[in-house]
């Protein structure tokens, strides 16, 4: 290592930037060679100099307002304020008015956290090598396999011809209830398709949200809640909603 | 697929105008409840890194107004384009559309200015790129007075843009060198000579203000 290099890596070794083998061969240099060693102390004398005064600038209380007005709060002054004049007022209006905030605040949380946990599953599922408890792309093996495990008879269906790969199943638990997993694939992305009852109001028609930069798509079919979860751009997405839900369909009549 | 899946599967959001909005729920009508759970995620990932974002607009336009005027500005874009923000640790991302920001702001103090602001660079890149060319001299084997916060800053506002903002992000903003590639576009190399080269001008800038004082 020649002087010039050392020079430069010592900052980077005072940083705890380099890995383990390099920072051996800084010290190595720095320990033979004056010159680098006065660099090395330093820049860790610069960093301590640095550490010791707050520079830091405190944020004015008129910044936070200001972005307050750019981002809007949850629970705004207008609305806190709209609400207790409804209270004033009094009679049936207000009341209803009140029980439906309410009724928007818990609904909104507990569908946060229903989107929150099928994320997190579907990371899971990513991360921890536990995509598939029955691996096969045969719905026939797949299907029967929730058998006893679920109370629910999931429609397991082949979409390889339409272009999602049925690779396999799971059980998973969204929301502390059971939920039967289908896992699909198109091309290098996995859809995690979540089947369960009770999984928040899911709306009447398919609606697609983007939660921590994922997909979702949530419908109804036959009583049961579907919510499937991709890194698929939204379109191949609902692609892939309404052609399972046309072979489902199609299963059911047949 | 029959006529009536094909409506149900492509109602709402579907024009043009839908699919540019940061964030969209379709084909159910509670687009305001979205938008402000929407903000609550914007706000809880962003709002604790207010100080830092503020504190770098201090550092690069030397002004509280002017950084006030940049944190709000880089808020406004952050909060407008938080659907293309990937995961990850959120400050960088922040700090980027900062530096952006202030980058505009440069350009809109006007052209004399900025055009100085450039040379003064440009000359110290080349100091520097010089300086590591030759044998220069080791520093000296003295310790650093303690100074108040207040001169310290005064002694890196001083530094030359390039250095500036790569110290700031280091000691101030506590970011990795990857990180401070990320939002300064430079390679992680260039972020490591700079800081070297930092380091070594506010040192200089330190030992002078300590004879001067």
């Amino acid at each position: 290592m020649t002087c010039d290099e050392a020079r430069i890596l010592v900052h980077a070794l005072a940083d705890g930037e380099l890995d383990a083998g390099h920072a051996r061969e800084v010290e190595a240099h720095v320990a033979q060679c004056d010159a680098c060693a006065a660099e090395f102390a330093a820049a860790r004398e610069m960093k301590q100099a640095l550490r010791a005064a707050p520079l830091k600038f405190a944020v004015p209380a008129s910044l936070a307002t200001r972005i307050d007005r750019v981002v809007p709060t949850r629970a705004s002054a207008t609305n806190r304020r709209a609400l207790l004049k409804g209270f004033a007022l009094g009679g049936v209006a207000s009341a209803l008015a009140a029980a439906s905030v309410t009724f928007v605040v818990l609904r909104e949380s507990h569908d946060d956290r229903i989107l929150g946990e099928a994320i997190s599953a579907h990371l899971r599922s990513l991360q921890a090598d536990h995509l598939t408890d029955v691996l096969s792309t045969d719905q026939h093996t797949v299907k029967p396999w929730f058998n006893g495990r679920i109370d629910l008879a999931p429609p397991v269906i082949d979409l390889t011809a339409q272009g999602f790969t049925l690779i396999g199943g799971r059980l998973d638990y969204i929301d502390g209830k059971p939920a039967a997993v289908l896992v699909y694939r198109r091309r290098i992305h996995v859809i995690n398709l979540f089947v369960a009852q009770g999984l928040g109001p899911a709306p009447a028609t398919p609606s697609l949200e983007v939660v921590q930069g994922f997909n979702i798509l949530r419908w109804n079919e036959g009583g049961l809640n579907l919510l499937a979860v991709s890194d698929l751009n939204r379109e191949e997405l609902e692609e892939f909603g309404a052609k399972f839900t046309a072979a489902a369909r199609a299963a059911a009549q047949s | 697929m029959t006529a009536h899946q094909r409506t149900a599967f492509s109602g709402g959001g579907a024009s043009p105008r839908a699919a540019v909005r940061a964030q969209e729920i379709r084909g159910v009508s509670f687009p305001a409840e979205d938008e402000r759970g929407r903000a609550q995620r914007f706000r809880e990932a962003a709002l604790p890194h207010l100080g830092d974002v503020y504190t770098l607009a201090r550092y690069l336009l030397r002004n509280p107004a002017d950084a006030e005027d940049a944190a709000q500005e880089c808020y406004l874009r952050a909060f407008r384009h938080f659907d293309t923000f990937r995961g990850g640790p959120i400050k960088p991302w922040l700090l980027a559309i900062l530096r952006n920001v202030c980058r505009a702001e440069y350009a809109r103090r006007g052209t004399l200015a900025a055009v100085q602001a450039d040379g003064m660079d440009a000359a110290a890149d080349e100091v520097a790129e010089s300086l590591w060319g030759e044998a220069s001299p080791s520093p000296e084997a003295v310790s650093l007075s303690r100074f108040d916060a207040e001169t310290v800053q005064r002694l890196i506002a001083q530094l030359p843009d390039t250095f500036r903002e790569v110290l700031v992000l280091r000691e101030i903003n506590d970011l990795s060198y990857r990180d401070i590639a990320e939002v300064t576009g430079a390679p992680v190399g260039t972020v490591m000579s700079r800081l070297a080269r930092a380091r070594g001008l506010l040192r200089d800038a330190w030992l002078a203000e300590e004879k001067g004082s």
